[in-house]
């Protein structure tokens, strides 16, 4: 653990989807460096949590504060120039342009447009198929390359803590290895990363610390090895399958 | 074959051009906004009619004056993104089109009153002279209507893969939230895509005043047109936009030459109900 310090603080937040409420006084921090997870079955609210971090979403109460700043009513491209990018459940490449297109899209903000060509080196070092793929039409990509690619477009953003929703879904074993691998690569170089999961098991082996959501509340929060030991006795408690 | 035939093939393919012209606008709007632009046409026929008043109260020729009705257009298009469109998509998605069907009324009439109800071209001396190929006399302005056309798509074209802005504008029509989520502001993009739209119809409109008399009415025979380009071509592709003109083109002229210009559009049409059967997403469309 690099630090200690608090990157990202949310003080509890309710969020409402129209008049329905997903969250209900959320609380959560996330340090500089680590690699949180948020653990929580369908309609938890762990990507309206994510949302609401990148704006797409603004809380009714409560602040989300990044490296100092209010950003709870900041839109998306705003934070995104602040350093927060995400990576969109189900990938969400864009599916007619090519893969190299959508690195570009990634550099979009012009903070980000200065080092297009080093984070695009970065982004092939670690993904080497994407290189070999750069041609090629997003849509024609395996559900695998296609979670590269997304990483990848948003690394090329610049970003200094990555929201990853859902990374997982639909991959096979081997694949998600592969992801992971590189996931402790991209946090290596400084990046945080919080990403949300339902593969429970899996997400504990590779995180620093986690957080529980069930219906739109923080049930339970700790390190991995403390929460490992809570999923066993209270598996029926969490309300979700261990998926592996 | 008789060489009779081959006048209405390349009148049509010229005529092509034009309608590939007018075609990119309500094309791109469709492709990022998901609006169907009913005002589409009759901001063509804005563009003729400030050619007509550049034309007639300066002296200025129409496509010179481009340089004073292209800017005029872009800032009306970004105007009215986001002090109407983007208002309208906040309180749902049928909203837009009434705005858009009010804009269309609100010209047609502004028109009627500014330039009566009467015909008008834009006369200028080569709108009226031929060009000679192969023996065959064609009207030079159609010569004209399908280089524009060439040099629009070329130029959109390049705009949207080559520019940060342009590949926005594609990203956001792709997947909107995914491109929010990479730090374009959506509803700017948006602005900027109905802008350009307008670029397009301000130099469709320079060209269809050239080519046809119209009046303040006829923006809607062109939004149909421009309808049948996009549905033959397929959305989101300019090339396809290109081809899709040329083809309605030949059919509009083909069909004249076979059944009379009372049964032109017509065959026009029937083709553009069997490519909806056939192939629904156009020929050069992406599968949506």
């Amino acid at each position: 653990m690099t630090s200690s310090e608090a990157q990202l603080e949310i003080k509890n937040i309710d969020v409402f989807h129209g008049t329905f409420q997903a969250l209900w006084n959320v609380s959560l921090e996330i340090r500089r460096g680590e690699m949180l997870a948020l653990i929580g079955a369908n309609t938890s609210g762990k990507s309206t949590l994510m949302d609401t971090i990148s704006g797409l979403l603004h809380p009714v109460n409560g602040t989300v504060e990044f490296e100092g700043t209010d950003i709870s009513r900041l839109d998306c491209h705003d934070i995104v120039g602040l350093g927060i990018t995400q990576v969109p459940e189900g990938r969400r490449v864009f599916p007619d342009m090519t893969v190299h297109d959508n690195l570009m899209i990634g550099s979009y903000r012009p903070c980000a447009r200065s080092k297009t060509k080093p984070n695009l080196e970065k982004v092939y070092g670690l993904f080497p198929i994407l290189k070999e793929r750069r041609r090629q039409i997003a849509r024609t990509l395996s559900g695998g390359e296609q979670q590269m690619l997304a990483i990848g477009r948003c690394l090329m953003a610049d970003p200094r803590l990555m929201l990853i929703d859902e990374m997982s879904l639909g991959l096979a074993p081997i694949v998600i290895d592969d992801l992971f691998k590189a996931l402790k690569k991209i946090r290596e170089t400084g990046v945080t990363i919080l990403f949300v999961e339902q593969n429970v098991k899996r997400t504990l082996q590779e995180t620093d610390r986690a957080y529980i959501l069930e219906t739109g509340r923080v049930t339970l929060n700790g390190t991995a090895a403390e929460l490992r030991e809570e999923a066993k006795i209270k598996k029926a408690y969490f309300g979700i399958e261990e998926c592996d | 074959m008789n060489s009779d035939i081959i006048t209405p093939v390349l009148m049509g393919v010229m005529l092509g051009g034009l309608y590939a012209l007018i075609a990119n606008g309500l094309s791109l709007v469709f492709g990022v906004m998901r609006l169907i632009n009913l005002a589409h046409g009759d901001l063509v026929i804005l563009g003729s009619y400030l050619a007509y008043a550049i034309l007639t109260l300066f002296g200025l020729d129409p496509v010179i004056g481009l340089v004073i009705s292209v800017p005029v257009m872009f800032c009306l298009g970004f105007l009215i993104q986001k002090y109407l469109m983007s208002r309208a998509f906040a309180i749902s998605t049928e909203t837009p089109l009434i705005i858009a069907f009010g804009i269309s009324l609100i010209i047609q009439n502004a028109n009627q009153i500014a330039w009566t109800p009467l015909s008008r071209a834009v006369n200028t001396t080569y709108a009226q002279e031929s060009f000679f190929i192969g023996g065959l006399q064609l009207p030079l302005i159609y010569l004209f209507d399908f280089i524009a056309g060439i040099v629009v798509m070329v130029l959109l074209h390049t705009f949207l893969k080559g520019t940060y802005l342009g590949r926005a504008i594609t990203a956001a029509s792709q997947d909107k939230r995914a491109a929010q989520l990479m730090g374009i502001n959506t509803n700017r993009v948006y602005g900027y895509a109905f802008a350009i739209a307008m670029i397009s119809a301000a130099i469709a409109g320079v060209f269809l005043g050239m080519t046809f008399p119209f009046t303040p009415t006829s923006g809607t025979s062109f939004l149909t047109i421009a309808f049948g380009t996009v549905i033959i071509g397929g959305l989101g592709s300019t090339l396809g936009t290109f081809i899709g003109g040329i083809i309605l083109g030949v059919f509009q002229t083909l069909g004249g030459y076979f059944f009379g210009s009372a049964a032109q559009m017509l065959v026009v049409y029937l083709i553009v109900l069997i490519i909806l059967a056939v192939r629904p997403q156009g020929l050069l469309g992406s599968r949506g």
